[in-house]
């Protein structure tokens, strides 16, 4: 057997890099908003709505897209604990990609705040008005936020861990730029 | 299977995984830097609001500022002028959309005595069909007492009692107004403004500038007011010296149960050069003015009952057509106001009942 993994196919590489990209931008800008009285307040809100949402509607096109092209096999070396790790920590980072968007939307249905994306484009709301629901929604929103920004820590951890100190070819199964899987 | 040949050293094995834990070091140090965790200076929203509940104590289910208040509702009715000025729907002529507002008395404290000084408020939400809903809230001051989040913030620390002598520090206070002529300034015209008779005869302004938007994408800086239709009467010595706890209230819902009350929306419309990015600042007497139509008002309620009360006035709910400025506070009155919207939604199980309770109205409704 050779040390080289089969990668992640194109289309994956590219909607998990994406993602990648999208999902921290949202972190960051959603801890930082929410501890703003800056000017740029306004700003960030008007962005972490459509970009929440747009990562919702990629979090399903995402789970389609490996359901239809599963993920290469981990290689024999790794051991069952850390092929049972690797399976949670993933099965949490998509439970709550597709978690957040959905407490944010539901927080905001809750508060009858108009959850504006673009122009005249809104969300209806998904909630009754509840301002008791809606802050017990706030709160989980930001405490889910820091679980995610946690998992995420753990899942960058082992992704370098696999690149520079196992090198057994899994770190190079997603990022790479080849456009084959093999 | 791993190839021996090319596993690094032991010290190499060492130095990358060092590299590792510092990666991940520092993008948990960047989130909690960016979260303000790192930099206890920083003016976030959690010390704003501790600064408000610093100054008037601690009210549980209350708005931490403006935190008496009354709900009215109503509607709107556009007369077609400003159209042309903002494409947003609840302008087109004839135009009748449903309001529901909400008058107060600035400041934290929700049982507070009624005084005529004290800064009076008419918050609005305009429920045009389809969606485009706008909120706003307006004061009885010409000018906005300060022009940035921080001069907020510094002037509550600076009116904050002190704990020794329960009096604000008068070197604080100093300090304040030599590190802000600005509020100075304001301060003046604040004072000098003529103080109406009631909530029913007073204007309420905008303070902030915003922009109009036409269809056609032409953008005008301007702000708004409320200009009652109810002749203004001055504020007379005795009422004064003998207004009891909650009289602005009491008669607002005297009168709102004998006839509608009405305000005329009048947008004053900015010259390029006159500022909006800071609210202490009065544009010109001189500017164009168009009356963009009447609120009415004809129904009443206590904040226990009303339905005011779970709506967050956030000066950013703009429907399109109204855009914000660069006016720094609008984004500081917005983040505060969702801070202080969370807060009290959470306490809504431990809110005493409110200094104008439903059974006062009821008692105000007979003859």
């Amino acid at each position: 057997m050779t040390p080289q993994h089969t990668r992640f196919p194109l289309l994956s590489r590219v909607l998990h890099w994406l993602m990648a990209a999208m999902v921290l931008a949202m972190l960051f800008i959603g801890i930082g908003m929410a501890a703003s009285v800056s000017a740029r307040y306004g700003l960030l809100v008007s962005i972490h709505r459509p970009l929440g949402i747009a990562i919702l509607v990629l979090v399903v096109i995402r789970l389609v897209n490996r359901w239809l092209s599963p993920p290469p096999p981990l290689p024999d070396s790794i051991p069952p604990v850390q092929r049972l790790a690797a399976h949670a920590s993933h099965i949490l980072l998509y439970t709550l990609m597709v978690l957040m968007p959905l407490v944010g939307w539901a927080m905001l249905s809750a508060a009858r705040t108009p959850i504006v994306l673009w122009g005249s484009l809104q969300l209806p709301p998904i909630l009754p008005q509840d301002p008791v629901l809606y802050a017990w929604l706030r709160f989980l929103h930001t405490d889910l936020g820091y679980l995610l920004y946690a998992t995420f820590l753990i899942h960058l951890g082992a992704a370098l861990l696999h690149g520079l100190i196992r090198r057994d070819g899994v770190f190079g199964s997603m990022a790479s730029w080849r456009l084959g899987n093999r | 299977m791993l190839d021996e040949s090319k596993q690094p050293s032991t010290r190499g094995q060492a130095l990358r995984l060092a590299l590792i834990g510092a990666i991940l070091l520092g993008a948990a140090g960047a989130f909690a830097y960016v979260g303000g965790r790192l930099s206890p200076n920083r003016l976030t929203q959690t010390r704003m609001i501790a600064a408000f509940e610093a100054l008037s104590g601690d009210h549980p289910g209350f708005r931490r500022n403006h935190a008496k208040g009354i709900c009215v509702a109503g509607w709107f009715e556009s007369n077609g002028q400003a159209a042309g000025l903002s494409k947003a729907t609840l302008f087109a002529q004839g135009q009748r959309v449903p309001v529901i507002g909400r008058f107060a008395l600035a400041g934290g404290l929700p049982f507070q005595a009624d005084k005529a000084a004290t800064v009076r408020s008419l918050a609005l939400q305009f429920l045009p069909p389809g969606g485009a809903e706008w909120r706003t809230g307006m004061n009885n001051i010409p000018v906005f007492p300060v022009n940035s989040a921080q001069g907020f913030y510094d002037q509550l620390r600076a009116g904050t009692p002190d704990p020794a002598t329960g009096k604000p520090d008068p070197a604080k206070l100093q300090a304040f107004m030599a590190e802000h002529p600005e509020a100075v300034r304001a301060g003046a015209l604040i004072r000098q403004r003529p103080v109406s008779s009631g909530f029913t005869d007073a204007t309420y302004n905008s303070l902030n500038a915003f922009r109009f938007v036409a269809a056609t994408g032409a953008a005008v800086p301007v702000r708004w007011a409320a200009v009652p239709v109810q002749p203004f009467v001055a504020e007379s010595a005795e009422q004064a010296a003998s207004l009891d706890k909650n009289s602005l209230f009491d008669d607002l819902a005297a009168q709102i149960h004998q006839q509608a009350l009405q305000w005329k929306l009048m947008v004053t419309i900015g010259e390029p050069d006159d500022p909006t990015a800071d609210a202490t600042l009065p544009w010109p007497a001189d500017r164009r003015q168009v009356e963009a139509g009447t609120v009415t008002l004809d129904r009443i309620s206590s904040e226990d009952t009303g339905p005011c009360t779970d709506i967050n006035y956030d000066p950013l709910v703009l429907p399109p057509g109204i855009e914000a400025s660069d006016d720094p506070l609008l984004s500081a009155r917005s983040a505060a106001y969702a801070r202080s919207f969370t807060l009290r939604a959470g306490e809504k199980s431990e809110k005493p009942p409110s200094a104008v309770t439903a059974a006062e109205i009821q008692a105000g409704a007979k003859p």
